[in-house]
């Protein structure tokens, strides 16, 4: 099934077999359902359960992120609702859905009102190509990584239409920063993912899963780095969340949005950090695949890891300045990745399919050069922030 | 500690500056013409021996029969300070020259002290109500506001 | 077809996340790049000097809580200076060294706030805030077991205090003073060095020493800008000329430097406490005055080294029992005066930075 479109039926287990069962189904010795019935029923069936379960877990996923964020910052965090809070995410929603849907005087309607859904969308269709384990993928698109790419830029245009739309000028701001930043990081995205489809030469992601002879974390730790800083831009995590940048421009571009049409964007932007993680976690972790514990069980780990630590950041770093970020993907980022990917070209040229001793040479010098790279560009970037001396020696002096 | 200027030695030497300035002292403070406030400032803050070049702040008293300006000088360098005030009399209209160019840090006190007290200053480069909103009637801080009729 | 481009007017407070309060600034940018602002202030004005005239030299007390609600203790210390120095009531010992100790405890809270907030601008989610806020609790416990009150304190009385310290308070202060050390290194060692605070604030919102003596600048700005000048040293009330602390000075004027000299402001007042709980004496905390106030017709301006700046108090007596005219010196809104000279020509992201290094409040820019 190299390269080819494969249909849902044969790469799915669980579609599969409801697909299966609903055609073969007889009542009576006549088939109640017909082919493109069970097609259909099938396919929603599988769609529904998957959105849902993101849903889902996104939702606990702002219980964890709370209550996390609330111990980073040593306080308790939500935990009156149920047993530790646990209800907290179900009030937050009944309290979102019953909220008066305002809309201030003079936006444009059409424009205001389309933005959210729009923003949501796309990090939702993200899981759909996302292999969860093995057969278990709602598609397995031949062009995978590149439907990604190409999906996670649309919420950059809701965040335009929402922006402008609304006819507030904090919201405009956050707006023409969201579309700076995204056209400037989906550069050195690009570029670092690119070395990964050298290894594997195809860009659908169970393939990519499936010939990961090691964790690709391990081949390209440059290429990890850089997604891993680029995909936080994208999605405008912190220390990248200039265009919400609470302290400065209120909320951003969902400033005027109020009830559920703020709490679809805050849903949108709680399911893009386990977007994100599962983009990771398939590209360099080695996706489902590890021992001993079976493959969702796996991947839900993975995922989890690299969540926590994309949350880690969050609590922890001040944000940076839009020319700064900026500066960052064209004078960091950009190089960088232009290095990763010749290097990675040139293995790929060397050792066409690597044997188990030459991985690891290849690991040994893609960390060397990492190492080094990193080192070279931050000493580059922060030569004149240096720490001031101490104030109190200045005491004397005047 | 801040020393307190000797008024007497301070109000010879201004008198010598410009004539007739000083219109009585004592222990501490001056009184000088008020349309001459700006004049007295600038050489008190020129002149290496006051150097007054900080300006503390700048308040207005209501007497009824006139409004005495405050101003609370103090010298960084030579840690020692002065109190200048200054007479305006009568109710309506009193103009007193700004000190906004010698000290950029009265600006936002002469705005208060013209939106509370409805002293106008010559030379500011945007009088305006500081607190108050445009076209706020009167002025509350002065003794007569309530009597006012509105 | 030339592009045509024209600056674009926000208005920045006064409902804004980051303007400490309600202040308002009408703000022109070209791009994110400022080139005009302009403070509009009177959102929280309350009238406290006229209110002040009409009530009685204790009563006002209470209105200079309310100025700087996060400085109560420093409020109130300037204005029983005045008062005192008005009447000529000289306070007994002991309660000049439980006034310093309150007056420190009140910059730590004050400068603990101010970082944290200010931080919390640079966009760090909270986080120093919070670790700000833990070490703020304990301070208000501690108000909380001298007057009962943990914001609006009125503690200070003229000619003294409101009451003796309790046995706990010392307890607790000694305590405070064993820890507090290592809270601070947390904050520096959280975020001090971070290279995003460092390229966030190193160099931005410069102001010089000249320019800062000229717009009257006062406090941890002054410093940062250069001047030493800290009228606990220049012009020393109560007890401080017996303790002794230095007075940290910047170089540059920069955010960093306002910053680094609020953290080693905290440490200097932990200092001074010691030494205040090593020295202080017994005896009586309050001078025998008569409960209704009249000082004799005069004026008089005291003035303490707020954690904000040179808080003074203009007093005028005409011998009655309530002040003929209190003019409140207030230092957050003379603080402002440079402010358009500091976010000229930075960006939208600098100035929230600024406006928080400035570290003004509301209740005391309005009054």
């Amino acid at each position: 099934m190299d390269n080819a479109y494969v249909p849902f039926k044969e790469a799915n287990a669980f579609y599969g077999n409801l697909y299966q069962f609903l055609t073969d189904l007889t009542i009576f010795g006549v088939s109640p359902i017909p082919d493109w019935l069970a097609y259909l029923i099938a396919g929603f069936l599988i769609v529904f359960s998957v959105i849902n379960t993101v849903v889902i877990i996104t939702t606990l996923g702002t219980w964890v992120e709370r209550r996390l964020i609330a111990r980073f910052q040593s306080r308790l965090g939500p935990n009156r609702w149920g047993p530790w809070g646990l209800l907290t995410p179900i009030a937050d929603a009944v309290k979102l859905l019953s909220k008066e849907d305002t809309k201030p005087d003079g936006v444009d309607s059409w424009v205001f009102n389309l933005a959210p859904l729009m923003f949501i969308v796309p990090p939702i269709l993200i899981f759909a190509v996302i292999p969860y384990s093995h057969n278990a993928y709602i598609s397995n698109l031949n062009i995978g990584i590149l439907f990604i790419i190409a999906v996670t830029t649309v919420p950059t245009v809701a965040m335009f239409m929402a922006g402008w739309g609304s006819g507030n000028r904090y919201s405009l701001f956050g707006a023409m920063r969201g579309v700076a930043q995204l056209v400037s990081y989906e550069v050195p995205m690009v570029l670092s993912i690119v070395g990964v489809l050298l290894f594997v030469g195809s860009l659908s992601m169970v393939d990519i899963v499936e010939r990961q002879f090691v964790p690709f974390i391990l081949v390209q730790p440059l290429g990890f780095f850089i997604f891993f800083i680029a995909i936080s831009a994208e999605m405008n995590r912190s220390p990248f969340d200039i265009v919400e940048a609470d302290s400065e421009l209120v909320a951003g571009f969902h400033t005027e949005y109020s009830g559920m049409k703020w709490g679809t964007f805050q849903l949108a932007e709680f399911i893009a950090p386990f977007g994100a993680a599962s983009i990771m976690t398939t590209l360099f972790l080695k996706g489902w695949e590890g021992p001993i514990l079976p493959g969702p069980l796996w991947f839900f780990l993975k995922v989890g890891f690299v969540w926590f630590i994309l949350l880690w950041i969050r609590a922890t770093l001040p944000r940076l300045r839009v020319d700064q970020i900026m500066g960052l993907a064209w004078k960091f980022l950009f190089p960088l990745g232009l290095i990763n990917l010749f290097v990675t070209a040139a293995e790929v040229l060397a050792w066409g399919d690597p044997t188990g001793s030459e991985i690891w040479l290849m690991a040994g010098i893609n960390w060397t050069i990492a190492v080094v790279c990193l080192v070279i560009s931050s000493h580059l970037v922060s030569a004149k922030l240096t720490t001031r001396n101490s104030v109190l020696e200045n005491a004397g002096n005047n | 500690m801040t020393s307190v200027l000797d008024a007497e030695s301070l109000a010879r030497k201004l008198n010598d500056f410009i004539p007739d300035v000083v219109e009585g002292h004592s222990e501490g403070d001056v009184w000088v013409k008020a349309e001459s406030i700006a004049d007295v400032c600038s050489q008190l803050k020129n002149d290496p021996e006051t150097n007054m070049d900080y300006l503390v702040s700048v308040s207005a008293v209501d007497y009824i029969e006139y409004f005495e300006m405050v101003y609370h000088l103090r010298s960084i360098s030579l840690n020692h300070g002065v109190v200048l005030k200054s007479k305006c009399w009568g109710r309506e209209d009193i103009e007193v020259p700004s000190v906004t160019h010698i000290w950029q840090g009265a600006d936002f006190q002469e705005r208060e002290v013209y939106d509370l007290m409805g002293i106008h200053f010559n030379g500011h480069y945007n009088l305006k109500r500081l607190l108050l909103w445009e076209g706020f009637p009167g002025h509350p801080q002065r003794k007569d506001y309530l009597e006012d009729p509105r | 077809m030339p592009i045509r481009t024209e600056p674009i007017t926000v208005n920045i407070g006064p409902q804004h996340p980051s303007t400490h309060g309600v202040f308002r600034m009408r703000v022109t940018f070209d791009g994110e790049m400022i080139i005009d602002v302009e403070p509009i202030f009177g959102y929280l004005h309350r009238g406290s000097e006229k209110l002040a005239e009409e009530r009685t030299y204790t009563q006002v007390i209470t209105l200079t809580d309310r100025l700087d609600y996060v400085s109560s203790m420093s409020n109130n210390l300037s204005y029983v200076l005045a008062v005192e120095k008005l009447s000529g009531i000289v306070p007994p010992e002991r309660a000049m060294y439980l006034r310093v100790i309150v007056a420190e405890l009140q910059r730590i809270v004050s400068h603990l706030v101010a970082t944290g907030f200010f931080l919390n601008d640079v966009g760090a989610l909270a986080t120093p805030l919070m670790y700000c806020f833990r070490e703020r609790e304990k301070i208000l416990d501690m108000f909380e077991m001298l007057c009962g009150a943990r914001i609006t304190l009125s503690f200070m009385r003229v000619g003294g205090i409101f009451q003796d310290a309790p046995s706990e308070f010392w307890e607790a202060l000694t305590d405070f003073l064993e820890y507090m050390p290592g809270y601070i290194d947390e904050y520096e060692r959280l975020i001090t060095g971070n290279e995003i605070l460092l390229s966030r604030t190193k160099d931005i919102g410069v102001l010089s020493s000249e320019q800062a003596i000229n717009s009257s600048i006062s406090g941890p700005i002054l410093r940062a800008s250069g001047v030493k000048w800290d009228l606990r040293k220049a012009d020393p009330y109560d007890v401080y000329d017996r303790m002794e602390f230095e007075i940290p000075v910047g170089t540059v004027g920069d955010n960093y430097d306002r910053y680094l000299i609020r953290i080693a402001e905290m440490r200097e007042s932990l200092k001074i406490l010691q030494q205040c709980v090593n020295q202080i004496p017994d005896g009586p905390i309050r001078a025998d005055t008569a409960n209704l106030i009249r000082p004799p017709v005069g004026d008089a301006y005291g003035h303490v080294e707020g954690p904000k700046g040179e808080l003074g108090f203009y007093l005028v007596s005409d011998g009655g029992i309530s002040p003929y005219r209190c003019k409140i010196r207030s230092s957050s809104l003379i603080n402002l005066t440079a402010l358009k000279d500091m976010l000229v020509d930075t960006k939208l992201a600098d100035m929230i930075v600024t406006f928080g290094s400035v570290d003004i409040n509301m209740g005391e820019v309005d009054r």
